[in-house]
């Protein structure tokens, strides 16, 4: 029988997971949470899970659906708290995962093979710095939701949201719903960028379903709620003593510079900012997949990727949400499987994801992040929270080792060599430090392992 | 475009050869195929070691090469100014550890034989080893102090040297590969051809490290040096509990090893970031640059046997490199006599960064035909121990 791996257990990968055993694999799913679902559908503990979960996410029968029918199904073997901490190209990659909780002191190492793999590993938060972002207070979107959808606690009482892409409604409609007040929702692209990627409100999407409907009920939750939404504006500082006490908000222009004269400031006692994602790419990288021009995973109609036997599905193949990932991931576990894209089996699949890989496209040309974005970064501003390296050590190196490429800079200066190894700040350094022949997505550990984790002998294979 | 000399790669050892060559008042240009400081200097700990060297040409080049690291090391930081970042220099001295019987008698008759060859060294005692390392395993049957070993941070040094250079008027041109020689009429090298267009010099120095075959191979001369693979863990930061450089007694055995096969011996030290390193492996793998789970784990096991307390401490990054080992395992330096015009600086295989600035005072003497404090016979590329290697010239 065809064993399939399926790494990652969010939309992307439940969907693989389901049509890999559609077509008759055998399944193992692996997911470093304790709990499918991946960050969309993350959820409080089944111990004390809410009454109103399904009302706090979006297509949470779906998720249901999808969990129920792989936990019913002996062909599919679950295992949580399974991080992937290596994996070793060759002929059939070998996935290296640790078991057990992170924060315990017992986890033991294990290699998994199969027939196919399916990396579902799906992003990062990308959140861009400004000065005073280091405070308490400041959080990122992804956080902030987490709070809100996993705790049910809001990060402040008085917040404004801000960044650029649809995730910023999302981010305040469930700081709304657990009891904050948002001041406003700023949004960096201007108008123009906006039309010239769907429309100028959001929420009048209308050719995405899924899509659409996601995005009105948050519009109609928040136009009731009369949260300010902005478009053209950004979060160019945070101020306060020990926290946040205000924010200093700024006109911008087409790329991102603030327009002298336009700020204003409000005070909050937290701030929410979310520029959109980056793809996280490690595990794809080291299986040796190849990326586009655009740093996604390459991956054809089969969403095969470049290496034979791995295919990728979700936000690594480009941003697209949630429904991009429920089809791409269908086809992924189906093709992964032996099928093909042209099968019945995942027809609906297929058509879905040409939907959203259009979505996506407009998607990223609204929401783009802009050059201009790092003229607000003073020179004391943290960009490696790690290490604290600021936009002027970052500058200053620049200009003192003028022929030196990422790498040499990245050790120079030691930015995104700390315990988050630039996953955080990656993308921000390089733009910082205006690179663009190499990147820093590569981390062949992809996650910490301890010396003597490492040390043990791996238990047998299943 | 002319100049007096063309140095082939912006590693830390075409870095210190610009930097000397510019120094002397020559009109120097240094090729780099991708950025400065990219290759096997951004791979490794930073070495400037005595003691993993036998009796020996290399060690006398090694006691002197550590010798000018100390001097040098101040000279740059006054040169270029507190803004420039720290090459971390930290004469900290290195304990080599013994684990086994056996190990303890290698290790002491070994240092005993370095003493007389002009190795400060200081044989231990388990307590005094404890009272320097605390938290290494209390079971060592012996161990040896080495003060002259000493640490640099090796991109940074790099990329100070390259400053340096610029400063004494070496023109550095990254994004550079070469191509190809350019011959006059006799046959002498007298330029190479880039990708970006032609140089012409009187001297052309291949410093390419690990590649310096494959541009030895561009310009008609095959070069005996190969890539061997190097692996090192780094952990999450923490408060330093590690003073020196420690290594196991296995790492001598290691550097004077042929084997193609998967070699650890353990060396484990801090840095001044407060992350600690534990290397480092050696394989002949050609260019595959792939993760081996089995080599990490191999580092990790001989780790936890100097250092229990490890086992908890969390790995965040691995990263690896090529090093130019050379059939000998001596460094090229000289005069290429099979191609007049040529010179090498290479084959350092893991000992480069300490050796780079020797290398490049031997390298810079030779050109000028000036006399050397030390003996540099043992190095040339003509010298007997490589006769074999050579056969056959150019290819």
């Amino acid at each position: 029988m065809t064993r399939v791996l399926v790494i990652g257990a969010g939309p992307a990968g439940l969907a693989a997971a389901v049509a890999a055993r559609d077509r008759g694999a055998e399944v193992v799913l692996v997911d470093a949470s304790d709990a499918e679902g991946g960050q969309f559908w993350r959820h409080l503990p089944a111990q004390r899970a809410g009454r109103r979960e399904s009302r706090l996410h979006h297509g949470w029968s779906r998720f249901t659906a999808l969990r129920e029918r792989l936990r019913a199904d002996p062909g599919c073997e679950i295992l949580l708290e399974t991080g992937v901490w290596a994996i070793e190209p060759g002929e059939r990659p070998v996935v290296h995962v640790l078991r057990g909780p992170a924060d315990g002191g017992s986890r033991s190492r294990r290699a998994l093979t199969a027939d196919a793999v399916v990396i579902a590993t799906g992003a990062y938060d990308r959140t861009l710095p400004f000065p005073g972002w280091q405070l308490p207070g400041v959080y990122s979107g992804g956080a902030a939701q987490a709070l809100a959808k996993g705790e049910r606690v809001a990060v402040g009482r008085r917040v404004v949201v801000a960044g650029a892409g649809p995730f910023l409604l999302p981010v305040a409609a469930s700081l709304s719903g657990v009891g904050a007040e948002v001041a406003g929702v700023f949004e960096a692209s201007g108008s123009r960028a906006l039309a010239a990627g769907w429309l100028p409100r959001p929420w009048e999407l209308t050719r995405v379903p899924g899509k659409a409907a996601e995005l009105a009920g948050y519009a109609v939750g928040q136009l009731r709620r009369r949260i300010p939404y902005r478009v053209g504006w950004g979060v160019i500082e945070a101020l306060g003593a020990a926290r946040v006490e205000a924010i200093t908000v700024a006109r911008l222009d087409d790329d991102w510079w603030p327009r002298p004269g336009t700020e204003r400031t409000l005070e909050v006692d937290a701030v929410c900012v979310s520029h959109g994602f980056t793809p996280r790419l490690e595990l794809a990288l080291a299986a040796g997949c190849a990326l586009g021009a655009d740093r996604f995973v390459a991956v054809d109609a089969a969403q095969a990727t470049s290496v034979p036997g791995v295919y990728a599905a979700g936000e690594l193949t480009g941003i697209g949400g949630a429904d991009a990932a429920l089809s791409e991931g269908a086809i992924a576990g189906h093709c992964a499987a032996g099928g093909h894209p042209d099968d019945r089996a995942v027809r609906r699949a297929v058509s879905a994801r040409r939907t959203a890989s259009r979505f996506a496209a407009r998607l990223e040309r609204a929401h783009a992040v802009h050059s201009g974005w790092t003229s607000w970064l003073s020179d004391d501003t943290i960009v490696c929270r790690c290490e604290e390296v600021t936009a002027g050590m970052l500058r200053e190196v620049r200009a003192a080792t003028p022929d030196a490429g990422l790498r040499s800079l990245r050790l120079t200066t030691r930015a995104g060599l700390g315990p988050c190894q630039g996953r955080m700040c990656g993308r921000a350094v390089e733009e910082v430090l205006g690179t663009s022949e190499a990147s820093m997505d590569r981390r062949p550990i992809a996650l910490p392992v301890r010396v003597g984790e490492l040390a043990d002998r791996e238990t047998d294979e299943t | 475009m002319h100049s007096d000399v063309l140095v082939v790669g912006a590693g830390i050892v075409g870095a210190a050869c610009a930097r000397a060559l510019a120094g002397a008042g020559l009109a120097v240009t240094l090729l780099e195929k991708g950025g400065t400081a990219s290759g096997t200097s951004a791979s490794g700990e930073g070495n400037v070691l005595v003691s993993d060297k036998g009796p020996g040409p290399e060690l006398d080049l090694a006691i002197h090469a550590a010798r000018l690291w100390r001097e040098t090391a101040p000279l740059l930081e006054d040169e270029l100014g507190p803004a420039f970042p720290s090459i971390e220099y930290e004469p900290k001295g290195g304990i080599v550890v013994a684990t086994s019987d056996d190990g303890a008698l290698a290790l002491v008759t070994f240092a005993a034989q370095q003493a007389r060859h002009g190795v400060q060294t200081q044989p231990l005692t388990a307590d005094q080893a404890l009272a320097l390392e605390p938290d290494l395993d209390p079971s060592l049957t012996a161990a040896v102090h080495y003060p002259q070993d000493a640490q640099v941070q090796p991109v940074v040094a790099t990329e100070a040297l390259l400053a340096s250079a610029r400063r004494a008027g070496a023109v550095v041109r990254a994004g550079e590969a070469v191509t190809g020689a350019v011959s006059d009429r006799t046959g002498r090298l007298v330029g190479v051809r880039t990708t970006r267009g032609e140089h012409h010099a009187g001297a052309v120095v291949l410093a390419a490290g690990p590649w310096s075959g494959e541009v030895g191979a561009l310009l008609g001369v095959s070069v005996p040096i190969r890539p061997r693979r190097g692996v090192l863990l780094v952990t999450t930061p923490m408060p330093r509990r590690i003073r020196h450089k420690v290594y196991d007694g296995d790492y001598v055995g290691a550097t004077q090893s042929s084997d193609a096969a998967l070699q650890t011996s353990t060396v484990v030290e801090s840095t001044a970031s407060g992350t600690v390193l534990i290397g480092s492996s050696r394989e002949q793998t050609g260019f595959d640059g792939r993760l081996r789970v089995e080599v990490m784990v191999e580092l990790a096991r001989k780790a936890l046997t100097l250092f229990p307390f490890l086992a908890r401490v969390p790995v965040m990054r691995s990263y690896g490199g090529f090093r130019p080992y050379a059939a000998d395992h001596l460094p090229l330096i000289g005069p290429d006599e099979r191609l007049p015009g040529l010179w090498h600086a290479s084959g350092h295989e893991g000992a480069g960064i300490g050796l780079a600035l020797a290398t490049a005072e031997l390298l810079a003497a030779g050109i000028a035909g000036a006399p050397t404090m030390i003996d540099g016979a043992a190095f040339l590329p003509s010298r007997p121990g490589l006769a074999a290697h050579l056969a056959g010239a150019a290819v």
